[in-house]
């Protein structure tokens, strides 16, 4: 299928690195694409799909590597150096303005000055080619995401590009959508343009695509031509299997213990019509145990969090109970004060605002629960009182900054969640939900942290832990369930649990997951 | 060679102090070239317009009558605008602060006492709070745009306070002039130092509302709040602030500063209602906020130079035939400089060479900077 007419490959990407500070996004990577081909690009959140593809469009700079293209080594200093070569990029998050016209749209990015009646011709007609209808005079604003995603390729294509780079096509598409564009996709290989296609739907990258390349944290662990493997061997690919999950001292008596968060057929609507929906999540998590949730991002668990914590509040009230009293209908404040605390995906901006000092931002999430340590008589913030408090989790937490109380975004992604974490564990709750707890975080914080909330489920509290990374779920979990388009399997003891099966759940591949569940509901 | 933005790590403390005066040179230099072009000598405006007014006593005074309004209503506004809630009403809250206050006076003259200026005050606040609670209410209930609905709302003010002072407020013994009764003694707004000048109370209210509203800012929950809800929504939805009440808080506290404003310049250098009462302090207090760098203590320096504006421009026109336009000319130079050299507080300026310069230092130094962006 891969047809290498004159023996060189259209790219090809030598020992590829590009390091963030302690942490090396992409090692070294190797990847070679053939003309006429699709090229699955795999590999977990975070493991460096996105930062190898910005290198090859030119957003990133690699720190050392060579990239070759049609076999003379190339330097792709912006996205126009990679256009002129005829390499064309497809974000997953488009950028149109709402306000123009497609045409509009397309003649903005083309910037070579040609009438808009012409563009919205030949876009017409490249449309209608490709089996993408698109009405160039539309406005973007009217169009459904899949149509806006059409704009995106035809505006690609109209730069006649050998190298179409696809990022996560499917996640904003219906299946009926997806299925034009692999009937797309099929032709432009026809054409013998290649693409490289970035997924985790690992049912359909065996069905399009010829070759696959698989990266983990930031390295290449294999090759492998996709309708070879099954969906469970290219998840144990992506998610790897090399790592031990840690020996775990039994913790006796958990069915007994008491229920301290308990969730009761939690659904919720999809707030836009591009969310998931929540679909009748029920979970138990009792005092001296951590639940892991594993799952692909957008699966739900970002909406599943913002349910939990109370940033969005439940009709039913029973549906979220803390400490055997129902929290469903109190704000995020409410379920703090019944002793919960939580702990977002997104580190700046949502759990911690990134241009207030350290000890700002413990007031953020403690204004109400420590208000009479924090503020004093007239609404008068105790300074003194919140530097004494940070800097305490600042030494319990161990976290490196350059200043004595400095600002959230000055801080390193793994010390800023050190503190975000200690503020929490400061309060001793005895309900802790983490959501993607040590997500960019580097190795030595992550272990911090994995250690503080297995002593704080140790200690008599609830720990539930939101995570895509699944060691971090096998090395800190007793149960871990999976949440798949909106739903949750039931918890699976750690003891029976292995990366294939979780991994299997994660991809929705074995629906009648509910079998092995032992918890008692 | 061309310029090139590159984001600082962090905000940089010495362009947020400079910033201002970098800002007003640059007018200061736009504005030599304007004079010049008029045809006057720069240096001889320059005098006239900033040193002449304020070089005797009775001048200050003038100045602090022109600068009261536009703290007053600066420092309320600071408060929307540092929760990034886009209040440009503060002219019809202004006016409608005028207009509820002049209730009393105007329709209860026989009404005497200790008790009507406070009273008046009062009123004055309420009405300009509940004139900014509607952009308010139409924004937390139809997600309007406050931009808008405070702005149009202005016009709508203007255009009642006309219909008062000319139809049912109009003075029956005024000749037909279009303006209320003058106030009786009690209504009117005591001066400071009659002695000295004409400056009065409201100078005193908005430096009192200037240190409040900054302790407000700096040491209260509510202020943190504040400043949170305008940085991080997000992080503030974390928190458990509310948006809505946030929209509120903004509004009415910056409409009752205004209103509170409103009334001051009625009974205090005015003395009846009349069809314009505002220079558009309330257009020009946006100016001075951002001045004034959003902090309450910034704002009242702000507030001296732009009052300053004012009696240059009615300066120049006397002494030099210039239309008193030019302060508008002056203020709106001075915001658009602020606004601009406000780009140097998150970013400096790089020049950048076309020439290519050796591959592995480009690489290493583009690489840091990316590092300090990550980290």
């Amino acid at each position: 299928m891969s047809a290498d007419q004159d023996g060189t490959n259209l790219l090809e990407v030598r020992g590829l690195t590009k390091i963030f500070g302690t942490l090396t996004a992409c090692d070294h990577v190797d990847l070679n694409i053939a003309r006429g081909e699709i090229h699955a690009l795999l590999g977990e959140n975070g493991a460096g799909k996105s930062t190898l593809v910005k290198m090859l469009f030119g957003s990133l700079e690699p720190n050392s590597g060579q990239i070759f293209w049609n076999g003379e080594p190339v330097r792709i200093t912006s996205p126009g150096v990679a256009k002129k070569l005829g390499i064309g990029m497809v974000f997953q998050h488009f950028s149109l303005f709402e306000a123009l016209t497609a045409a509009e749209n397309i003649a903005l990015s083309l910037d070579d000055g040609s009438p808009i009646g012409s563009i919205a011709a030949k876009a017409r007609a490249l449309s209608y080619s490709y089996g993408l209808p698109l009405d160039p005079d539309s406005l973007v604003g009217d169009l459904s995401v899949g149509e806006r995603q059409r704009i995106e390729i035809i505006r690609c294509l109209l730069q006649a590009p050998q190298l179409i780079i696809l990022d996560e096509p499917t996640s904003v598409l219906t299946p009926q959508e997806a299925d034009k564009l692999f009937e797309t996709l099929d032709r432009l290989r026809a054409e013998g343009k290649s693409i490289l296609y970035i997924s985790h739907r690992l049912e359909e990258v065996k069905r399009i695509c010829d070759r696959a390349t698989v990266l983990r944290h930031g390295k290449v662990v294999g090759h492998c031509n996709p309708r070879d493997e099954t969906a469970a061997s290219l998840a144990r690919m992506m998610v790897g299997s090399e790592v031990q999950a840690v020996v775990r001292a039994p913790v006796a008596g958990l069915e007994a213990a008491q229920p301290l968060l308990e969730i009761r057929n939690l659904s919720r609507k999809p707030a836009t019509p591009f969310s998931i929906p929540l679909r009748n999540i029920s979970l138990t998590v009792r005092a001296g145990e951590v639940i892991g949730i594993a799952g692909v991002a957008g699966n739900g668990q970002g909406e599943f969090f913002e349910s939990v914590s109370g940033e969005v509040l439940q009709q039913d009230a029973a549906s979220v109970r803390i400490r055997s009293k129902d929290a469903g209908g109190l704000s995020i404040t409410g379920r703090r004060l019944l002793g919960a605390a939580f702990v977002p995906e997104e580190r700046l901006g949502h759990g911690a605002a990134p241009r207030m000092k350290l000890s700002e931002n413990l007031l953020l999430s403690r204004h109400a629960t420590d208000g009479k340590a924090f503020v004093g008589i007239g609404g008068i913030v105790g300074s003194g009182a919140i530097q004494t408090a940070a800097q305490r989790i600042i030494k319990a937490m161990d976290v490196r900054k350059s200043a004595p109380d400095p600002e959230a975004a000055a801080l390193s992604g793994g010390n800023l969640q050190k503190f975000i974490v200690g503020r929490e564990l400061d309060r001793s709750p005895s309900v802790m939900v983490v959501n993607q707890p040590t997500w960019g975080v580097d190795a030595g914080a992550a272990a911090r942290i994995r250690q503080a909330l297995i002593e704080l489920s140790r200690s008599g509290s609830a720990v539930l832990v939101i995570s895509q990374d699944l060691d971090e779920l096998f090395e800190i979990s007793d149960a871990i369930a999976v949440m798949h388009n909106g739903e949750l399997s039931k918890p699976m003891p750690i003891a029976e649990a292995t990366f294939e099966r979780i991994g299997l759940l994660m991809g929705g591949a074995e629906p009648g997951h509910a079998e092995h569940g032992l918890e008692i509901a | 060679m061309r310029l090139e933005l590159v984001k600082r790590p962090q905000r940089s403390m010495l362009f947020s102090a400079l910033s201002p005066f970098i800002a007003f040179a640059l007018t200061i230099i736009a504005g030599a070239v304007l004079f010049a072009l008029l045809g006057v000598n720069p240096l001889t405006a320059f005098n006239i317009y900033f040193i002449e007014p304020v070089s005797q006593v009775w001048q200050l005074h003038e100045l602090a009558i022109k600068a009261a309004p536009l703290i007053l209503i600066a420092v309320g506004l600071s408060v929307c605008y540092k929760a990034n809630i886009w209040n440009i009403g503060a002219e019809g809250q202004f006016i409608f602060g005028g207009i509820f206050g002049s209730i009393l006076p105007v329709m209860f003259p026989q009404f005497e006492g200790p008790l009507v200026l406070p009273l008046m005050l009062l009123l004055g606040m309420v009405g300009g709070a509940a004139y900014a609670a509607i952009p308010a209410l139409l924004k937390t209930r139809f997600n309007t745009n406050e931009i808008l609905t405070s702005l149009m709302l202005v016009y709508v003010a203007q255009l009642f306070l006309d219909w008062l002072v000319r139809g049912p407020w109009r003075d029956p013994q005024g000749h037909g002039f279009p303006q209320t009764i003058q106030f009786g003694d009690w209504a009117i707004l005591p001066e400071l130092m009659p002695d000295a000048g004409r400056a009065n109370w409201g100078i005193v209210f908005a430096l009192v509302a200037a240190v409040l509203v900054w302790i407000l800012m700096s040491r209260m929950l509510k202020g943190f709040e504040v400043r949170v809800m305008g940085s991080s929504p997000r992080a503030g939805r974390f928190a458990g602030f509310g948006l809505d009440r946030m929209v509120f808080f903004a509004f009415l506290l910056s409409g009752a500063l205004a209103g509170l404003a409103g009334i001051s310049e009625v009974s205090g250098a005015i003395g009846q209602l009349q069809p314009v009462i505002s220079p558009g302090y309330g257009f020009t207090a946006i100016i001075v906020a951002f001045l004034g760098r959003l902090n309450p203590l910034g704002i009242v320096a702000a507030g001296l130079v732009l009052a300053l504006t004012y009696l240059g421009g009615e300066a120049v026109q006397s002494a030099l035939g210039i239309s008193d336009k030019v302060a508008r000319v002056f203020q709106g130079m001075l915001l658009f400089f602020v606004l601009g050299c406000d780009t140097l507080i998150h970013y400096r300026i790089r020049l950048v060479g076309l020439a290519l310069a050796a591959p592995d230092s480009t690489v290493k130094r583009d690489a840091s900077s990316k590092l300090k962006e990550a980290s």
